[in-house]
C-alpha cells in the first residue's frame, strides 16, 4: 500500500547524507535543551504554570480574543479576522494594494507558511523576501522549511554556500559560516531600508494589554516590524494569553525547550503603531487573526489541547521518527509530533496529512519534553480512532475531524474482527498459538520490509500456556 | 514513580503472560513465575487469558480492543495484584483501560483491575524488595529500557536496580539509550520503512557496546532489536530480564 | 471581514466548554525566581550577559564617561548617535570634545534613513532596567531614543544603573508596574547582540541587528 507519505518516507530514507546530517543537528538541539533544564523540580513547577496558562487561554478563547482586540484597537492596531487562509491572504493583498506596495520583507512565521502567502502574493505580482537566515536559505533553494525553529536544518554548510554563491555571483565562494551570514546581512540591509511593508508572525498576544510579542535572535523580525511604514502581523487565534504576567514563564520555557537558550537575543513587544511623538516605527500595524480550523478543534474537549502548543519544536527534536525522515517527508507546514496531530485535524483524514497519526511509535518522547504537557500520544491514539471509526455519533452533524472514518479499509477492519474473535475465544486462541509453535520451522522467512533487516520471528517450541499446564500452579 | 499500591507482601498474585511471551518467549514467563514463587508468593495463571487488546487500541479499533479487554477483566476477580512481565501490556491495562472503558457498564471493574496492575520489575523491587544472589559466570549485558517502562509507567530504572544486585553482571548502556527501538506494535507493520531504519540504528548502538547479551523488560523490543542483530549474523543472545534473573539465581 | 469575526467567535462560544472561569495553578511564582542579594544579582547579570557575547563594564557614576570614551577609542569610532535630552546624554554632550562626532536622532526616520543606515558607527541609549536571571537589558524607546537606535547601527552601547537590575522579568514588570503605567509603542528585551544558529546549529553573530552589544553599568 503506497501512500504519499510512504513514498515521501522512502525518498527521505534513501538520502544517507541528509539523514546523517539531520541526526547530528537534532542531537545537538537535544543536548542544548538538556543543558538548559537541569533542575527537574523547578522545571516541573514551571511546566505546571505554563500548562495552566495555556489551558486557561484556550478555555476562555473567545473572551480573551475580544479583550485583546479591544485593547489592541485602542492602541491603534488594526485587527482583522480570517476564517480561511484565502481570506487571510486577501487581507494582506488588500493592504499591499492600498499602499501600492509591490514588495515586502518577511520575518519568520509559520502561520504565513500555513497561508502560503508568498505564492499567493507572487501570483499578484508582489515579491516576498524571507529575511530570517534559515528561511532565506530555504527560499533560495525553492523549498519549504524542514523544521519550525530551524528551517534549514536539513541543509549542510556546503550546500548553503553554493546557494548563496549562486544568488550573489559577485561574491567569492566561501563556506565560512560567519562570512555567509555577513553576505546575507549586507544584501538584506538595503531591502529593509526600502521595504514599504514588513510581515511577521507573533508568538504571543497579551489580552490584558493588547501587546504582540515576537521572539527572535537575528533582529530581522525587529527590522521588519520597525522600519517599513506598514507592519502586518499574522497569527493563529490560539496564540492569545490572558495577562502580561503569563509571559515570563512561557518565554522561559519556550526558548529553553527550543534551543536551550535562557532567553532569545530579542523579545519584541509591540503595543502600537508610531505615536505622535515617536520618530520611527510603522504608521500602521495590522494584525490578522487566522482560524483555519482552530475553532473547530477547540470544540473537542480532548483535541483542543493541540491548541495549547507554543511552537517550541522540542517534540520535533526528540521524535525518533522525525530524526529518521526529516521535516519534508511529512508533507505539511508543521512536521514532527505536533504536525502529526495538528495537520490531520486541520486538513482532514482525506488529505495526505490524514496518514500522519500513523507516523509514531507512541514512544512518548514528545509528551515527555513538551513544555505545556500536550498529551501527544493520547491525541494520536484518538485520531487513529477517528480515522477508522464507523457510526459517527450524530449528535453533532459535523464530525470533529473532517473525513472521520475514511481511513477504514475493509480488509484491515476484517483482520481486526478476526483477531478480536480469536482473542475472545481462548479455546481458539490456544489452538492457533499451539499450531504456530508446531509450524515454527515452516513459517515464511520473507515478511517484506520486516525481514529485509530482521530475521523472521520464530515461535517458541511450546506456548507459555502449555508449559504452565505442566507446572504446579493455580490456573483458576 | 513508585506505583506501590499494596503495603504488604501479598500471598498470591495473578500473572498475565502477554501474547508475545506466550508465543515467542515462554521462558520469560516461567522465569518470572519462578522468581515470584521463590519469594513466597503463590501465582495464579488464568488459562483463559489471551491478549490485553493493545494492538487494536493503538490502531484505532476501539470496539475490537474493548471486546478483547473485557474478556481479560473477568479473569481477575480477587483483590490481589496482577503482575505483568511487560511494561507495554501493563501500561495498556494500567494507563489505557480507564479510557477504553470510559462510560461502559463495566468501567468500575476496569478501574479496579487497572489499579492492581504491576509491571514485573517494579513489583519485584517496590513490593517484594527482592534480594538476589548471583550464581552465574561473569557476563556483560546491554540494557534496552522500553519506552513504556521509561516514559509511560516511569519504572525504567527498576531493571537496573535488579541487575545491580548481580555482582557478576556488567551493565552496559547503548548510546542514545532513551530512543525508541522502532517497534511500536502495529507501527512496524504500517510504517515498516521507518521502523526498519529505527531498528537498524538501535541495533547498531546496542552492538557497539560489545555486550554478550541483550536484556529488556519488554519482549517486543527484544524481538525487534534481536532479530536485526541475528540478521546481521551477530551473536548476542537476547533475554527478558525475568529469564536472566532466574537463570542466574536459581539453585 | 466582520462575518469572519462573528463566525469564529460564535463557533468558539458554541464549543464544548461554556465554563470560562480562569484555570488556576498553584505554582503562581516563577520557581526560577531566585531572590539574590544586590551584589549577587549584579554578578549574575554580568555573567549571563557575557555568556551571550556582550561586553559588560562594571563602572560607576564617576567612571562611566571614561569607560565610554575608551570604548569609542578602542573601536576608532567616527561618530556616536546619542540624545542630548536624556540625563546621561546631556553629560556626554557636556564633554563633547572627548568623544567622536555626536549625532542626535532629532528628525523622523524618513528624513535621514540613508545616513542612519550607512553613516552611523554606534549608538548609545539608556536602559529602563536589567534582568539578572536571563542577562537582559530592558529598552523603553521614546522620542529621544527611538527604536532604530538599538537596531540599525552596528554597535549598540547601553547605559544601565545597577539599582535597576531586577531578579527576573516578572519582578521587573511588577515593580515597574508595566500594565498600569502603560508601555511605549515598543518594548525590547535585549539579551546579547544579534545572532543565528540557522546554519548547522553553529552560532554566528551580527546577522541583522547590531554586531556588538556593550553594556556599561553605573
Ligand atoms: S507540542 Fe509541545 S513540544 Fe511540540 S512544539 Fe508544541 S509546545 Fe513544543
Amino acid at each position: 500500500m503506497s501512500t504519499e507519505f510512504r513514498s515521501n518516507v522512502a525518498h527521505a530514507l534513501k538520502q544517507d547524507a541528509v539523514q546523517t546530517h539531520l541526526r547530528t543537528v537534532v542531537d545537538r538541539l537535544r543536548a542544548h535543551r538538556q543543558g538548559a533544564l537541569s533542575d527537574d523540580a523547578a522545571f516541573e513547577q514551571l511546566r505546571n504554570r505554563c500548562e495552566a496558562i495555556r489551558a486557561d487561554a484556550i478555555r476562555r478563547l473567545p473572551d480573551l480574543l475580544e479583550q485583546f482586540e479591544s485593547n489592541a484597537q485602542r492602541n491603534g492596531i488594526q485587527v482583522h479576522w480570517a476564517e480561511t487562509t484565502l481570506q487571510a491572504n486577501q487581507i494582506v493583498l488588500g493592504i499591499m494594494q492600498q499602499h501600492r506596495a509591490t514588495f515586502l520583507v518577511k520575518g519568520k512565521s509559520m502561520v504565513s507558511e500555513e497561508m502560503g502567502v508568498n505564492a499567493f502574493l507572487q501570483s499578484h505580482g508582489i515579491d516576498c523576501l524571507e529575511t530570517d537566515l534559515g528561511e532565506f536559505i530555504v527560499q533560495l533553494a525553492d523549498e519549504k522549511p524542514a523544521h519550525i525553529i530551524v528551517p534549514a536544518i536539513h541543509k549542510k554548510r556546503r550546500e548553503i554556500a553554493r546557494l548563496i554563491h549562486g544568488h550573489f555571483p559577485g561574491l567569492p565562494y566561501n563556506e565560512d559560516i560567519e562570512t555567509l551570514a555577513q553576505s546575507v546581512r549586507h544584501f538584506m540591509r538595503d531591502k529593509f531600508r526600502a521595504a514599504p511593508v514588513g510581515l511577521t508572525g507573533v508568538n504571543f498576544m497579551v489580552a490584558e494589554t493588547g501587546t504582540l510579542c515576537l521572539v527572535e535572535n537575528e533582529g530581522n523580525g525587529r527590522l521588519c516590524s520597525t522600519l517599513p511604514p506598514v507592519h502586518i502581523a499574522v497569527t493563529g487565534i490560539e496564540k492569545v494569553i490572558a495577562r502580561l504576567d503569563d509571559l515570563p514563564p512561557l518565554l522561559n520555557l519556550l526558548t529553553r525547550s527550543a534551543t536551550g537558550q535562557p532567553i532569545t537575543a530579542y523579545v519584541n513587544m509591540i503595543n502600537s503603531p508610531r505615536r505622535p511623538d515617536d520618530k520611527d516605527g510603522p504608521d500602521e500595524v495590522h494584525l490578522i487573526l487566522l482560524d483555519n480550523g482552530r475553532s473547530r478543534i477547540a470544540g473537542d474537549p480532548e483535541l483542543l489541547e493541540t491548541l495549547h502548543c507554543i511552537r517550541c519544536g522540542a517534540c520535533i527534536n526528540h521524535c525518533p521518527v522525525y530524526r529518521q525522515i526529516g521535516g519534508h517527508a511529512y508533507g505539511t507546514v508543521i512536521p514532527g509530533p505536533i504536525g502529526a496531530i495538528l495537520e490531520p485535524q486541520k486538513q482532514g483524514f482525506n488529505a495526505a496529512a490524514g496518514e500522519l497519526p500513523q507516523a509514531s511509535t507512541l514512544c512518548g518522547a514528545c509528551a515527555e519534553v513538551c513544555p505545556v504537557r500536550i498529551p501527544i500520544p493520547a491525541i494520536i491514539n484518538r485520531l487513529r480512532w477517528e480515522s477508522v471509526r464507523k457510526n459517527q455519533q450524530s449528535q453533532n452533524s459535523r464530525p470533529v475531524v473532517p473525513g472521520a472514518g475514511s481511513g477504514r479499509k475493509p480488509l484491515e477492519a476484517l483482520i481486526w474482527k478476526i483477531w478480536a474473535w480469536c482473542c475472545t475465544h481462548p479455546g481458539i486462541y490456544n489452538r492457533l498459538t499451539k499450531l504456530a509453535t508446531r509450524l515454527r520451522n515452516r513459517l515464511p522467512a520473507d515478511m517484506g520490509v520486516w525481514t529485509a533487516v530482521r530475521k523472521a520471528p520464530k515461535p517458541a517450541q511450546a506456548t507459555l500456556h502449555e508449559h504452565l499446564r505442566t507446572m504446579n500452579i493455580d490456573h483458576e | 514513580m513508585n506505583n506501590r499500591v499494596v503495603s504488604e507482601k501479598p500471598q498470591a498474585v495473578y500473572f498475565y503472560g502477554t501474547c508475545l511471551i506466550d508465543l515467542f518467549y515462554p521462558q520469560a514467563g516461567i522465569g518470572a513465575i519462578e522468581l515470584l514463587r521463590r519469594e513466597g508468593v503463590s501465582v495464579i495463571y488464568p488459562q483463559s487469558q489471551t491478549c490485553c487488546g493493545q494492538p487494536a487500541w493503538n490502531s484505532g479499533y476501539r470496539d475490537e480492543a474493548l471486546a478483547v479487554a473485557r474478556r481479560q477483566l473477568a479473569l481477575f476477580p480477587r483483590p490481589i495484584p496482577l503482575v505483568i512481565p511487560s511494561a507495554s501490556c501493563a501500561g495498556m491495562m494500567k494507563m489505557h483501560y480507564p479510557a477504553l472503558f470510559r462510560d461502559q457498564s463495566d468501567e468500575a471493574t476496569a478501574l479496579n483491575v487497572a489499579g492492581r496492575v504491576y509491571e514485573l520489575t517494579a513489583f519485584l523491587v517496590d513490593v517484594l524488595d527482592i534480594r538476589l544472589t548471583d550464581l552465574g559466570d561473569p557476563v556483560s549485558v546491554v540494557v534496552h529500557t522500553s519506552c513504556s517502562a521509561r516514559r509511560e509507567l516511569g519504572v525504567g530504572d527498576k531493571l537496573h536496580t535488579l541487575l545491580r544486585q548481580l555482582h557478576n553482571v556488567e551493565i552496559l548502556e547503548p548510546e542514545n539509550s532513551a530512543e525508541c527501538c522502532g517497534f511500536g506494535g502495529t507501527f512496524a507493520v504500517k510504517q515498516p520503512e521507518i521502523s526498519a531504519a529505527m531498528a537498524l540504528d538501535k541495533a547498531a548502538t546496542v552492538r557497539a557496546t560489545g555486550a554478550q547479551r541483550l536484556v529488556s523488560q519488554d519482549c517486543g523490543c527484544l524481538m525487534n532489536i534481536g532479530d536485526v542483530i541475528e540478521k546481521q549474523n551477530q551473536v548476542m543472545p537476547r533475554q527478558h530480564i525475568a529469564e536472566l534473573l532466574w537463570e542466574r539465581t536459581k539453585n | 471581514m466582520n462575518d469572519a469575526r462573528k463566525t469564529i467567535l460564535d463557533r468558539l462560544r458554541l464549543a464544548h466548554c461554556p465554563d470560562s472561569t480562569p484555570v488556576k495553578c498553584d505554582d503562581q511564582n516563577d520557581p526560577v525566581d531566585s531572590v539574590l542579594g544586590s551584589d549577587e544579582r549584579i554578578d549574575c547579570f554580568i555573567n549571563r550577559m557575557r555568556a551571550v557575547r556582550t561586553e559588560v563594564h562594571d563602572a560607576s557614576h564617576d567612571s562611566w564617561l571614561d569607560i565610554l570614551h575608551g570604548v569609542c577609542q578602542a573601536r576608532s569610532l567616527n561618530n556616536l548617535l546619542v540624545s542630548p535630552h536624556t540625563r546621561w546624554g546631556a553629560m556626554i554632550y557636556a564633554e563633547i570634545r572627548r568623544f567622536p562626532a555626536l549625532k542626535d536622532y532629532s528628525q523622523t526616520i524618513e528624513d535621514w534613513k540613508p545616513e542612519l543606515f550607512t553613516a552611523v558607527d554606534a549608538a548609545v541609549t539608556g536602559a529602563y532596567g536589567g534582568i539578572a536571571e536571563t542577562g537582559t537589558v530592558i529598552l523603553w524607546p521614546d522620542a529621544h531614543e527611538p527604536r532604530a537606535m538599538s537596531l540599525v547601527p552596528p554597535i549598540h552601547v547601553v547605559l544601565l544603573e545597577k539599582s535597576r537590575i531586577y531578579n527576573s522579568l516578572t519582578e521587573a514588570m511588577r515593580i515597574q508596574n508595566w500594565t498600569l503605567t502603560g508601555m511605549p509603542s515598543n518594548v525590547i528585551l535585549l539579551s546579547g547582540p544579534s545572532k543565528s544558529a540557522d546554519i548547522e546549529q553553529t552560532m554566528t553573530y551580527g546577522v541583522h541587528g547590531p554586531k556588538e552589544l556593550i553594556v556599561i553599568l553605573m
